[in-house]
């Protein structure tokens, strides 16, 4: 007979509720992807499992094959990741990466360097020493890179010449920099492929490479001013709304969560 | 070709609108009704209609009630200066159940959850705010959410909020279920019993 139970070490991307008291996950895991099981139970109180497939915890699963769905019959957590909870602004940047994770993943696929990524970034989301903002940059350029849509930064990507380190162009649609001519032309070219090409000040191109191109040990050492920051976020929304086709839920969240502070600071 | 009545097609799609309930339980609550005495269909029937008639918001508390202020907070014999935050109706019913808890409640009705787009502005907290602002007579809030990552997103940031009014803050113990098995529980859990831990 064919083995029905076999064990997974995943992460929880999501959760739902399902039926009486049962609750849908989707799980994020090395080998088999982005995948989704129940939890039979789990909103009951005295449920032995809830507390081990919570939200952004690293667990040890047994599941056992169902006929539609899988259904984890144990969970033992491997990381809760309990720093990262204390602290709301990082509880809203664990959500907007796990939306990334989700949104960018097909069920089924493996990516185990993402997995990698991801697993890593809670961690240093849990620590204080680390810029959350300035994370989730370095995060959205890794994933983009291990999910094929990795932005080209260093040549022109309509006449592949070596960028120069003066203002430039950056395109969404064309995937990368333009250098300023090729800017003009596609912007005035009614089929270009870069119509949505936008000024991006060299500062923030180096902040980008630097991102793109360093670990996060060296990376996190970087110090921004708020201007740069902003723009170097603002371009990587565009960039992975345009490759999503959809805004990202937990976006509007870090911006209230932004507002709401500087409300706070003023009263 | 489809032989059933009209009438029963659309009940049966009415009871598989509701949560929970698939098509065949929504032919067999259905067919249970047809065959029972008419007064039974009939009961559920004003049941229902009286479900939208007869059910207001309170405008103190935002829990669901008949009349307007509701009837915990006209009840004079409660505690007044100290305020019960739950996400739903239905956590009024079950602190209620412990008789433990004589103050009054503040329903929000959910909790914030980035990925469903549900932000503070969709809960019912500037209601609270302004509650707050207007009864100085306040003196605790009880936050009361679900020990979940919602239920915790939303104490911090209500916490966040209420804090700077000097008024004193309390969040429901988070620890051991009765009857559950310490073997079992899970890290967060443990660290939060731990931390809660009281004298014998």
């Amino acid at each position: 007979m064919r083995e029905r139970l076999y064990r997974v070490e995943a992460i929880v991307l999501k959760r739902t509720d399902y039926g009486e008291a049962d609750r849908l996950l989707t799980l994020f895991t090395p080998d088999l992807g982005k995948m989704r099981a129940i939890a039979k139970g789990a909103r009951k109180p005295s449920s032995r499992k809830s507390g081990h497939v919570e939200l952004f915890t690293h667990t040890a699963l047994l599941l056992a094959k169902g006929r539609q769905l899988d259904i984890i019959t144990q969970a033992d957590t491997i990381d809760a990741f309990l720093p990262l909870r204390e602290n709301l602004e990082r509880v809203g940047y664990a959500y907007y990466l796990a939306e990334l994770v989700d949104r960018f993943s097909e069920e089924g696929t493996e990516n185990r360097a993402l997995y990698d990524l991801f697993l890593r970034a809670l961690n240093w989301l849990g620590d204080a020493v680390n810029n959350p903002a300035l994370l989730a940059r370095f995060f959205e350029l890794r994933l983009l890179q291990y999910v094929g849509y990795r932005p080209q930064l260093f040549k022109c990507i309509h006449c592949g010449k070596a960028i120069e380190p003066i203002e430039n162009y950056f395109s969404a649609e064309a995937g990368g920099i333009l250098d300023p001519d090729c800017a003009q032309t596609q912007r005035e070219h009614i089929a270009g492929h870069a119509r949505d090409a936008q000024i991006l000040s060299l500062t923030a191109l180096k902040v980008l490479r630097y991102l793109q191109t360093r670990e996060w040990e060296t990376a996190r050492g970087l110090r921004l001013t708020p201007e740069v920051l902003s723009e170097v976020e603002a371009l990587l929304q565009r960039f992975i709304t345009h490759h999503l086709e959809r805004n990202l839920k937990s976006v509007e969240f870090l911006r209230e969560l932004k507002a709401g502070a500087s409300v706070g600071r003023q009263a | 070709m489809d032989t059933t009545p009209r009438a029963v097609t659309r009940l049966i799609e009415e009871f598989h609108r509701l949560p929970g309930v698939g098509p065949k339980t929504a032919q067999r609550l259905t067919f249970h009704l047809l065959r029972a005495p008419k007064e039974q269909a009939a009961a559920l029937a004003e049941a229902l209609a009286q479900l939208n008639d007869h059910i207001v918001t309170c405008s103190i508390c935002a829990n669901i009630a008949e009349e307007n202020p509701c009837a915990i907070c006209r009840d004079e014999a409660r505690d007044r200066s100290i305020v019960c935050v739950v996400e739903e109706p239905l956590d009024v019913l079950a602190i209620e159940r412990t008789r433990e808890y004589r103050g009054l409640y503040h329903v929000l009705h959910g909790a914030i959850s980035p990925v469903e787009g549900i932000g503070p502005e969709d809960l019912r907290v500037q209601e609270l705010l302004t509650r707050l602002e207007r009864d100085r007579g306040i003196q605790e809030i009880v936050l009361a959410t679900n020990p979940n990552l919602e239920g915790e997103a939303t104490a911090m940031y209500l916490e966040r909020l209420i804090k700077p009014l000097g008024i004193k803050l309390t969040r429901l113990a988070r620890g051991l279920p009765v009857g559950g098995d310490l073997e079992y529980a899970d890290e967060v859990t443990l660290t939060r019993a731990l931390e809660g831990r009281r004298e014998v």
